[in-house]
Formats: C-alpha cells, structure tokens, sequence
C-alpha cells in the first residue's frame, strides 16, 4: 500500500496507541492499543458500555481521541480524516438507512458521495444489488424492508466505493439466527474473495468466536485480552469444569478446589466456580471428592472446552453471558429466540445446567 | 489469514474520486428533493392554512380596509398568504429523523462536504416555497388579483417569497441540529407567529395603535410584505424593495449563521 510510509506500518490496516475518549468525568475508552493486520477479521468484542462503539466512532473518523493515535488504511484518522473515510466502509449500529427511499436509491446516493463516475456508478450499484439480494426489494422504500433486508442493504451501501477497510459495529445485533448467520457467511465471504479487511463489534461470543482471525475483548474501556480464539482458549487450558453452586458455597469451594492437583486456576461466578485444567475428564473426580469431603454440594458439574466467555471471566472476574442473561430470559420467555445458538457453531458459554 | 489487499483488490478499488462542492450539493439535494415530492400530503397545510386565512380575511374586513382610499384588499392579502404559505416549511423534520436514525452519521462517514447536508436540504425548500408560492399566486389571479408590475413583477415577487422561505429555514435546521428532537422541531413553528401577525398583516401600518406600529417596525416582515404589496398595486418602488430585501438579507444572515453554526457543531468529531 502505497500509504505505509507515513505510519511505517505496511501490514497493519488499523493501529492504535495509547486511544483514550473521555465523556465528561467518564472515561469510554480508556488506553487501547491495536493493531489489525491487512485482510484480517479482527473482533471487538465485549459487553455493553465496554466501550466498542466508542472505539469504532474514534476510527471511523466520526469521533476525535481525548488522547493516542489511531491511524486506518494507512492515515491518521484526526489530521488526514478525508484520507481515511475514501478508504472505509462503515456499517453503524441500527442499519441506519432513510425509509423514504429505496435500497436502490439509496446505494445510488452512496456512490455519488465518493465520486464514482457513471460507468463505476453503475457497475458498483450492479455489485451491490447482488450482495444485498434481496430481490426486486431493492426497488422497494426501505419502509417496507425487514431488519435483516435492511442490514444487507446498509452492507452492501458500506461497500459502494470498494474500502480496503469494513467497520460493522454489532452488525447481527436483534437479528433472528437466520439472518444472523447470512450476514456471518456475507462477512467470511468479502473477506476471503475480496480481501476486506473486517473490525467487527460484537457482544456475542459465537460471533467472535466463529467470524474473526483475532480477538481483542474489551471491557471498561480498556483491552483485557487480545490474541485469535483458539490461543485465548487454549490459554484459559485444556479443559473447563463448571461447578453450579449455591451462593453460600462458592468462597469455601474455590478454596478448596485451589488444593486439588492438577488444577490450573479456579474462578468464582455468581452461580459457582469455574476450574481451569489441563485434564478435564481426570481432575472432575478429584473435585467432587474435596468438595464433598469439605461437606459442599455442587448442583452440577461439567467438563467442557473453554469458550470465550471463560477467558473473558478469566480476565475480568464476571461472564459476559451472565450480563445479559435477563435478556435472554426474557427472549425465551417470549419465544423470540434472540441469543438462540442454533446458528453459533461454537460451544457456548452458557452452563449446561442453568435453569 | 493472508489475503493481498490493495486498494484495487477491494470491489470498487480506485473507483473514489474527489466530488465538487456542487456535485455534493446535487447528491444531497436529489435525495431532498425526490423525498419532498414523495410526501404530497405534507404540503397540505401549507396550502389549506394561507388559503383559509386568504378567504375568511377577505370576507371580514374587504369592505371595511377598503374605507381607505386607495387599497385593493385582495392584493394587499396575497403577501400574506404567501407569507403564511412558505414561512416554516423546511427539511428539518427530515434533518432530525437522520440524526436520530443515525443516517446522518453514515452520511458523515463519507467523504461529503458537512456544509452541502444542509445547503442541499435547502434546495429541496426552494423548490418547494416556488411552487408553494406559484399555488398561491395563481389563488390570486382567480380572485381578481393582478400585478402592476407585470411578468417580471411577478418574478420578483416570487423571488421575494422563496429568499424569505429560505431564510426563516435557519430557525428549524438550527433547532434540529442543536436537539436533534423531532418534538422540539415542531414547536419551532411556534415563532412563526409573532413574525407573521405583528405586522401589518390586516390593515396598514397606519391604520394600527401605537405600540402595535412600533413592534411591526422591527419585524423584518413589515418589510417584506411592503415590498411584495409595492409590486401589486404601486408599481416598480426602488425604496419599498430595498427595504424588503434587506429585511430578508438581514433575517436570513442571523439565521444561517446560527444553522450553520449548529451544523458544524453537531458534526464536530470533538
């Protein structure tokens, strides 16, 4: 690329030092350092208010740093913002688009504001029309577009002018599993075919999980963990018992399970304790013996692989899935089915025995 | 992962050129312009309102202003009409609903010059305050009303009304971009009214009492409806016109300096 020389960093499509965004005395974003590599899924991932969205507005030139720097497609996003917006896609939250038009117009107006000539014009609204497909919708007011039409649309928009870089800020959030895993594939496929490089929002572990090269897992403004999945987990060890107890019996059971051999780290939760091991199917005996031997009760216990939400409880103390988890009851109780994991390929975090 | 990215492996790579300023205004005024025309219905008060006040002024006080010598009541209401017909109507409702929806901010992420999102908004006002206005001209000639300054007369005329129409736009836009509250924007057109009725909106200035005289001497509409009344009925007047125009000049420099102002200040990335 020829921008490299002005950040000395030919291969990083986004990089970050010391970004810091304050909101009176609250501080959003509170020292994040990044570093995304050209033709990369990078996930951003974390609860609400940990700050993504913030980050991404940072990048996406819509938002000046209180402090740091952040440079994108090679430019430095607060001296040369027209530098960098030529060279992005953005996909903000809510699929913002005008329901007085229609996805067609509206791809049109898109390719206008960058310049496309005529002939571009045209073959990039061709392009586009395709990715979205969504049919003879696309002539159609967006009024009449479903949430998942409209989030392909607003895709398909972000990528009118052919950015090197894609930002989608919680691109699946409210969608239904279907829709969900549309976008999932759409992500994986402008990524392989076209080389965009993604930064992707999400408070979704799956997603995270099952999208992105590499994880940077945020919490409170500031970056807990980064590396790809597979290495946080394979940090977090080999295998994870989940240990469901009464609340009374959670302090006294980590004590004691910090005594057993061959157990690596040992997490409390609300609901229990979480044992990190190198030998899942070997030390969960070893543990309900101690337990039961210190006189404590588990209501369950559970030998799995680590997700995600392990190494985010590792690094900050509480589970993301436990943060929402009234949302999701209330998703269940209504039958909507909003953190439904039948589209998440990946083990999830949720204890196989919560209620 | 190792795919090659250039800027020509993207799908459109190289494709982006810079746009001129009017090319943007274009881009955004088309946009304006096409939801305008999808909207008919919105127009409905603004035609139903001056026609309304137009027939039931007549009907109340021809008879009795035209007393005086000298005054055609129904040339003399025309200005009013047409100042109740396009003082108010904006995109601001439009300009709110994009900031809250957020498509301003994905307007923002583009290369497009911040000032054109309200500049080309405001071409969709013109188009409308004209054909607004040429409804209520022709309202006019059906009632007998006719200009005696002739085909260009009328020009100016409507010029006058679309530079007032434009003017006042400022009010709104600044209201959506300082709240971006569509509730707030509606009651923007609360201020319509003392620009509209203190003056000399039913009888003239020297038929009104004092203190009401004196508060339509400072209202820029005063003048406004002078000038526009000059070109009805008294011919080509260089001082009336000058006074309405710098009315409107005057208006209009308060007004984009606070729109603009507030575009600017919501757009700030700060």
């Amino acid at each position: 690329m020829p921008e490299a020389a002005q950040t000395g960093s030919g291969d990083l499509a986004i990089s970050a030092r010391g970004l810091v965004r304050t909101f009176g005395s609250k501080r959003a974003v509170d020292g994040v350092d990044l570093e995304v590599n050209s033709g990369e899924i990078y996930g951003f991932l974390g609860p609400n208010g940990a700050g993504k969205s913030t980050t991404v507005l940072m990048l996406c030139t819509l938002l000046k740093p209180t402090a740091g720097q952040a440079s994108v497609a090679g430019h430095d996003v607060v001296s040369s913002p027209g530098e960098v917006r030529i060279r992005i896609g953005v996909a903000l939250q809510e699929a913002a688009l005008d329901e007085r038009q229609t996805g067609r117009e509206i791809l049109d107006l898109q390719a206008r504001l960058y310049g496309l000539s005529a002939a571009d014009r045209a073959a990039s609204i061709a392009r586009a029309v395709d990715l979205a497909d969504i049919g003879e919708a696309i002539d159609a007011r967006i009024k009449t577009y479903s949430g998942g039409m409209r989030r392909r649309v607003d895709l398909a928009a972000s990528l009118i002018h052919g950015p090197e870089v894609l930002f989608l800020d919680e691109p699946t959030t409210g969608l239904d599993p279907v829709s969900r895993a549309q976008v999932w594939d759409e992500v994986r496929r402008l990524n392989r075919e076209l080389g965009v490089t993604v930064f992707l929002t999400t408070q979704y572990l799956e997603e995270a999980d099952a999208l992105a090269d590499r994880v940077a897992i945020i919490d409170g403004g500031r970056i807990v963990e980064q590396g790809s999945p597979s290495e946080l987990k394979r940090a977090v060890g080999a295998d994870v018992i989940v240990v469901d107890l009464p609340a009374e019996a959670i302090a006294p059971a980590a004590e004691v399970a910090g005594t057993v051999p061959r157990v690596d780290a040992v997490t409390r939760g609300r609901r229990g304790i979480t044992i990190a091991t190198a030998d899942g199917a070997a030390v969960v005996g070893s543990v309900a013996v101690a337990l039961s031997a210190a006189g404590l009760h588990p209501r369950s216990l559970t030998v799995r692989t680590p997700s995600l939400d392990d190494v985010f409880l590792l690094a900050t103390g509480y589970r993301m899935s436990a943060l929402d988890s009234s949302a999701e009851d209330g998703a269940a109780a209504t039958g909507s089915g909003l953190q439904a994991s039948g589209a998440a390929p990946a083990a999830t975090a949720r204890e196989g025995s919560r209620s | 992962m190792s795919v090659q990215v250039s800027a020509s492996g993207a799908p459109g790579g190289g494709m982006v050129r810079p746009v001129g300023i009017v090319t943007d205004i274009a881009t955004v005024a088309r946009r304006s312009v096409r939801s305008l025309l999808r909207e008919p219905e919105a127009m409905a008060p603004a035609l139903i309102i001056p026609t309304f006040f137009f027939i039931v002024n007549i009907g109340a006080l021809e008879s009795f202003v035209e007393r005086t010598p000298g005054i055609d009541y129904r040339a003399f209401q025309i200005p009013v009409a047409i100042i109740f017909a396009v003082t108010g109507i904006s995109r601001a409702s439009v300009l709110v609903i994009d900031i809250q929806t957020g498509y301003l901010s994905r307007m923002l992420v583009t290369p497009v010059r911040r000032s054109t999102l309200l500049v080309g908004m405001m071409v969709a006002d013109i188009v409308l305050a004209a054909a607004l206005s040429l409804v209520v001209i022709a309202m006019g000639f059906v009632f007998g009303v006719r200009f005696g300054t002739g085909l260009l007369g009328i020009l100016v005329f409507l010029a006058l009304a679309v530079a007032w129409s434009l003017s006042f736009t400022g009010f709104p836009y600044t209201v959506a971009l300082r709240t971006g509250n569509p509730a707030a924007v509606n009651s923007s057109f609360l201020i319509f009214f003392p620009f509209a009725f203190l003056t000399p909106a039913y009888v003239p200035r020297d038929l009104m009492t004092g203190w009401m005289q004196t508060v339509a001497a400072w209202n820029p509409v005063t003048y406004l409806l002078e000038a526009m009344r000059s070109l009805l009925s008294e011919g080509w007047d260089a001082s009336s016109l000058g006074k309405g125009i710098a009315a409107i000049a005057g208006l209009g420099a308060v007004t984009f300096t606070m729109a603009f102002r507030s575009l600017a200040r919501r757009v700030a990335t700060g």
